[in-house]
């Protein structure tokens, strides 16, 4: 039997996710979806990985100087989307005593 | 540390990510979602310190660059998070939108470069096909989603005098003839890059779709912006994807798919609450700004009131529903108006909010404003959750917002006929509260500001807030 091109199998991961990701967003609260978009935002910059080999194994100049650029501005976004995301999240926290007062329906 | 290792724990980082979005389900849950989120991201990164340190072998050089990238970019991004304020979301996720399509334009470039240092094996020297083609979409969407995610941040700040960053749309003859030339282009350069691997044809390639990005985001106006921003979120989420098939690595293909259907689906519920067709928002033109009203029923009567008369009306009711829009975002009123309605909640009277998915300019923009404010999320309702109880409302109280009150969306024939609406002309009182009487973004005269029983209060939403405040005690 002849080997299965890698690039087959990463399609049948890039669908599955896709199908992951439609049905876990489709549940997130409409009231979140601010905190969403911020935290997705941490999450695409997952790239930082392809970055860091990037910037620690090119030789040439030019590979290092994207590779460094490409780190530091995915870095802005993992430490930046997940701070917000949590500053905001925090805001969401229910405050014991005040929750009762208005509450109704 | 071997290959099948980091993999695993690469496998490990991804089911964090989709418990991260799994945990968005409920507040409560929120914060440990948060928390599996940067915990999957740190097992991610210090994977791949470990996996750079084992190829890279004596020479550690390498790592001082990674680790001087991150410094400055991860307190810049540090800074920036603490600092913005909640009515400045909106600009803050456009720019970090563009931060990633950049990034990855810049890995592509780097693997190009050097396809080896990134795990791409050669085949006769050259860079395999198949990762060719993923380079090239991973480069275009990635150069694209910067590029648009720069305009689409121009103007939501509002604060650049250059044309391009205005909130108008900018329309022209042929534009769409233009897009689409460039477009083939694209292609046909991405197509000599795939057959030749050659730096010309790449490096235009990479131009043209600069161009692109703002060539599609200039004609789309400032309030279909919650739509743009989901669709850029989507498109950042495509290009890691794209990044991670070229790189040949999982995560980064699995990451990047969760967050582009999850900017789809914003974008389709943006859409879907607007009545528009993606396409349509997408090639723009619908409508025009504030002020371009026909001029039909400029002299109609309206009752106007003060801010005391607002006090009397609030004071005296058993039931109000708050309906807040993007003008309160710009009065940035959230803190006056979680004040007022305390009061107003000590005086016995029940206060709720009713939140439109498009208030704002992109989506839960007012539910975040709120509770900054210290809002109890069991006050605020969504527009199912609340519009089958206006009848029984006495007073609706709307700040800032127009489109999504507009009974004109019931009416055949209108231009936002279909519009899903708050039914704010249901309850027995409504006060609206505005700068001036310009119409709303459909250019759409409002009939629920002529009604017998609304009373327009114009001015700055949290002056007037305060007003009331005062009036109040």
């Amino acid at each position: 039997m002849e080997a299965i091109n890698p690039t087959i199998i990463n399609l049948i991961i890039f669908v599955l996710a896709i199908y992951v990701g439609y049905h876990v967003v489709w549940n997130v609260t409409p009231a979140l979806h601010t905190p969403l978009m911020s935290v997705t935002n941490a999450i695409s910059a997952i790239v930082i990985v392809g970055a860091m080999l990037a910037a620690a194994l090119t030789e040439t100049l030019l590979g290092q100087i994207m590779g460094v650029a490409a780190v530091a501005l995915a870095s802005v976004n993992v430490v930046g989307g997940f701070l917000v995301t949590r500053r905001m999240l925090e805001m969401f926290k229910k405050k014991p005593k005040k929750a009762t007062e208005g509450a109704s329906k | 540390m071997s290959m099948n290792f980091v993999v695993l724990l690469y496998l490990l980082a991804s089911v964090c990510f989709i418990q991260a979005l799994k945990g968005l389900s409920h507040p409560n849950t929120s914060r440990l979602g948060n928390a599996f989120g940067m915990t999957g991201m740190a097992i991610a990164v210090l994977t791949t310190v470990a996996l750079i340190l084992k190829l890279s072998g004596e020479a550690q050089s390498g790592l001082v660059n990674v680790f001087g990238g991150m410094v400055i970019g991860g307190g810049l991004g540090a800074i920036m998070a603490k600092r913005v304020e909640m009515t400045k979301m909106p600009e803050l996720v456009a720019f970090m939108h563009s931060m990633i399509g950049m990034s990855a334009v810049f890995i592509a470039v780097a693997a190009v470069a050097e396809p080896t240092a990134l795990g791409i094996e050669l085949v006769n020297g050259l860079i395999p096909v198949g990762n060719r083609f993923e380079l090239f979409v991973g480069t275009f969407v990635g150069a694209i989603t910067f590029s648009g995610s720069v305009i689409a941040f121009g103007k939501l700040s509002g604060s650049y005098k250059l044309r391009i960053f205005q909130g108008a749309p900018i329309v022209f003859k042929g534009q769409h003839f233009i897009n689409l030339v460039l477009a083939l282009l694209m292609l046909g350069c991405g197509a000599w890059f795939f057959m030749t691997q050659q730096w010309l044809p790449f490096m235009i390639m990479m131009a043209i779709a600069f161009v692109l990005g703002v060539l599609i985001i200039i004609p789309i106006g400032g309030a279909d912006m919650p739509v743009v921003v989901s669709m850029l979120n989507s498109y950042s989420g495509w290009a890691a994807a794209g990044i991670g098939f070229s790189l040949n690595n999982s995560m980064l293909i699995i990451a990047g798919s969760l967050v582009g259907s999850s900017g789809a689906i914003l974008s389709y519920i943006m859409c879907k609450a607007m009545n528009r067709s993606f396409f349509s928002v997408i090639l723009g033109g619908f409508g025009a700004e504030e002020g371009t009203q026909t001029g039909s029923s400029e002299a109609r009567p309206v009752k106007s009131g003060s801010a005391d008369d607002v006090a009397f009306l609030l004071g005296n009711s058993d039931s109000i529903v708050i309906v807040p829009g993007y003008g309160l975002a710009v009065a940035r009123a959230q803190h006056a108006v979680k004040e007022m309605t305390e009061k107003l909640i000590a005086k016995g009277v029940q206060v709720r909010y009713a939140i439109h998915p498009v208030a704002g300019r992109m989506p839960g923009h007012m539910n975040v404003l709120l509770a900054e404010a210290e809002v109890a999320y069991d006050q605020v309702f969504e527009m199912e959750d609340i519009n089958s109880d206006f009848g029984q409302t006495d007073v609706v109280f709307v700040l800032g917002a127009n489109d999504v009150v507009n009974p004109a969306a019931r009416t055949p024939g209108s231009a936002i006929y279909g519009m899903p609406i708050l039914e704010a002309y249901k309850a027995n009182n409504v006060i609206v509260n505005k700068r001036s009487m310009a119409s709303g973004y459909a250019g759409l005269d409002n009939e629920l500001f002529y009604m017998d029983k609304t009373m327009m209060v114009f001015g700055d939403a949290k002056k007037v807030v305060e007003d009331i405040l005062k009036a109040l005690d």
